[in-house]
């Protein structure tokens, strides 16, 4: 039986049907805050953020302040199980100089974050615009740019990183911002050329659809058509590279200060940090557990972000 | 003769390939006049598109390059202009519809910032204008509640909507010539003729004039006033619209009507293929290129191109490259519907075919260059 719907029926049903607005990024947000690990990562993140940029606020001691009697002190749980050398004071304890270990380890921390994201900033400037020119204009262009990528890459990536930051560390450039600025160079130097290929690989694949040539065929100019058509496009893929970079330049700060050529003392970072545990090691070896703790909880919380963010940009590519 | 509004003259782009030059456009004069509606037919390959490309200068480069002719748009030619000359006409002067409304918006772009794109390129509009004008283009192309959907992306349309999406974006800055290059292949054919419709209705009410691309003669049978058809690179035949179906004279447009079905024609009519492949860009027959598939052939077509000229019982403007139905050809009299030509030698094509080594169809224009 043909049923007839009045007027009324047909908006409210009308209203039903109708879908929210939804965004692609939305949509990927959506898909990002639904992965339980990626947001367990970014809530690590955020509260090592919090506790970077509050360090100052935060800290109970001076992490550069040493206090002789009391060194080498244990995390007051220990106590628990019988230590015998813990001061309700310094809540991780103290190192070798007598320095509270849980003040240093949120300066180090701070450390540890400006370097995972500023030189990650550069590469993605570098990278995004080695790799944009070269794959849209191609020609000699795009030859003389991956020449230079190609040599750049040829280079071991620590030993490349470490030879940059030996020849600058002894220059006036070494000690601008306690050394900072060098190691920011060295890794940017060395880290563009991954994100510079990918990029061009994905323009070369996006350049000749035919939305780039309706964009032509409107009037756009090259650079129009680069940011406003491509460089949306390969987004995704860049944003999953960035988010993988940041653990990699954070530990590579964390290496060239364990070896000695990375922040300078006694300014506190988590490579700092447990290269002068080592030397206690054998005493205790909290000075060295906690700061590698530390850096491995959050290289794990930026991996999971990374995951994350991959298979929230790329719903098809998700097993 | 009037001011027209486009007129190019001897035409020929190429491609340069690793095979040899591609002669796609090989020598192409024509013109079209403000507010009229243009037809070029021909199957594949035979230069339409490039034909369009060049004149927008869209042409990759390289591998292609307009060797030679002029582009006379408005009194200025498109060929001498410098880049950001022709930016300036492409769009705003010149617009072009492409031919795959699936893959010509860019996915991730709302369909307000792709129409408002020309908008603000070239009339210098602000943002909440340039919406403003993109609700008005969409509700004109008949895009239902046009302001709740400016935000979509081209992923919630449907194909015949993407291709009115692709004519709003055409119509935005009321160009005088828009090229449309085959609008309907990519839809199904309830949509094609909604489009027709609608392409035939804006043409009228905006006096804009239309270069229609298609393979499709019935296609462009309702739309145009002129056609012309292409084949191997060069207009072979122009003609008014009913003239070119009542008259036709050039056995190559024989064979593409007698290819095609008609209500008005009796039942049992059977449909004639072409036999044979399109010719090779890159060696073209020395004489008329249709040459080698024409069942109507005499030896003088194998050694001298003809010239596109006037043909005696026709009307005035109709134009033919044929040496049989030119003044004191064999074809003059000849009636198309009832006289076939030599069967033998539609026997000698098939074979000729047959005979051909396999390979992915030679003659096709070059696809697009990819990067290497």
């Amino acid at each position: 039986m043909a049923t007839t719907l009045t007027t009324e029926q047909r908006r409210s049903i009308g209203s039903r049907l109708e879908r929210k607005q939804r965004s692609l990024w939305g949509d990927a947000l959506r898909r990002l805050l639904r992965n339980r690990a990626a947001v367990v990562g970014l809530a690590v993140i955020g509260f090592a953020a919090f506790v970077a940029v509050f360090a100052g606020v935060l800290a109970p001691y001076d992490p550069i302040a040493q206090d002789p009697p009391k060194q080498l002190m244990e995390p007051i749980w220990t106590k628990a199980f019988g230590g015998k050398y813990t001061d309700p004071a310094f809540l991780l304890g103290s190192d070798a100089l007598g320095r509270d270990m849980l003040s240093r380890l949120m300066y180090g921390s701070r450390i540890g974050l400006v370097v995972g994201f500023v030189p990650v900033t550069i590469i993605f400037f570098i990278g995004m615009s080695v790799g944009m020119l070269a794959g849209y204009l191609g020609g000699w262009v795009d030859n003389f740019l991956m020449r230079l990528t190609d040599v750049i890459y040829a280079f071991p990536d620590l030993l490349f990183v470490i030879i940059i930051v030996a020849m600058l560390r002894s220059t006036s450039a070494g000690d601008v911002m306690g050394g900072l600025l060098v190691i920011f160079v060295g890794i940017a130097v060395v880290n563009w050329v991954g994100l510079a290929r990918l990029v061009r690989g994905q323009v070369l694949s996006i350049k000749h659809r035919e939305f780039v040539e309706a964009a032509r065929a409107v009037g756009a100019s090259p650079i129009w058509i680069m940011t406003r058509h491509i460089f949306p496009n390969i987004l995704a893929p860049v944003i999953v590279s960035v988010a993988f970079a940041i653990p990699g330049a954070l530990l590579t700060e964390a290496t060239l200060s364990f070896i000695g050529i990375g922040i300078k003392p006694p300014t506190p970072s988590l490579g700092t940090m447990i290269a002068d545990g080592f030397v206690v090691f054998s005493t205790t070896p909290w000075p060295v557990l906690l700061p590698a703790l530390c850096i491995s909880v959050l290289l794990l919380a930026f991996t999971f972000v990374g995951d994350g963010l991959r298979d929230a940009l790329d719903p098809r590519s998700s097993t | 003769m009037a001011q027209q509004l486009l007129e190019v003259t001897d035409l020929h782009t190429q491609f340069f390939t690793r095979d040899g030059v591609v002669r796609a456009v090989d020598g192409v004069t024509f013109e079209v006049a403000a507010g009229e509606t243009l037809g070029i037919v021909g199957e594949s390959g035979c230069g339409k598109s490039v034909t369009a490309l060049s004149l927008m200068r869209l042409i990759p480069v390289p591998p292609g390059k307009i060797v030679k002719g002029s582009i006379m748009f408005d009194g200025a030619d498109v060929l001498k202009m410098d880049d950001d000359e022709v930016r300036g006409i492409r769009g705003n002067n010149i617009a072009m519809i492409f031919q795959d409304p699936m893959t010509s918006l860019n996915p991730v772009l709302t369909i307000s910032r792709q129409i408002s794109e020309a908008l603000e390129l070239h009339l210098k509009m602000d943002k909440s204008e340039a919406r403003k004008r993109t609700i008005e283009l969409l509700d004109l192309v008949g895009i239902p509640s046009a302001k709740k959907r400016v935000d979509d992306y081209p992923h919630q349309f449907s194909g015949g909507m993407r291709q009115r999406v692709m004519i709003a974006m055409a119509l935005s800055c009321n160009p005088k010539l828009i090229l449309a290059d085959e609008p309907t292949t990519a839809l199904d054919v309830t949509i094609q003729a909604q489009i027709l419709d609608l392409l035939k209705n804006l043409a009228r009410e905006f006096r804009t004039a239309f270069i229609l691309i298609t393979h499709d003669l019935g296609v462009v049978a309702g739309m145009t006033q002129r056609i012309h058809v292409m084949y191997g690179g060069k207009i072979v035949e122009k003609a008014d619209t009913a003239e070119l179906f009542a008259n036709p004279k050039m056995p190559y447009t024989w064979g593409l009507l007698r290819s095609i079905p008609r209500l008005d024609e009796r039942r049992k009519a059977k449909l004639v293929p072409i036999e044979g492949l399109p010719p090779d860009l890159i060696a073209p027959p020395p004489g008329c290129r249709f040459e080698p598939r024409c069942q109507y052939r005499r030896e003088i077509c194998r050694e001298k191109e003809p010239e596109l000229e006037h043909i005696p019982n026709s009307k005035p403007d109709h134009e033919a490259r044929c040496w049989g139905t030119q003044q004191g050809g064999w074809l003059v009299d000849t009636d198309w519907h009832k006289e076939v030509g030599d069967t033998r030698v539609i026997e000698e094509i098939k074979q000729e075919v047959a005979q051909l080594p396999p390979e992915p169809k030679p003659g096709d224009v070059p696809p697009p260059p990819t990067a290497i």
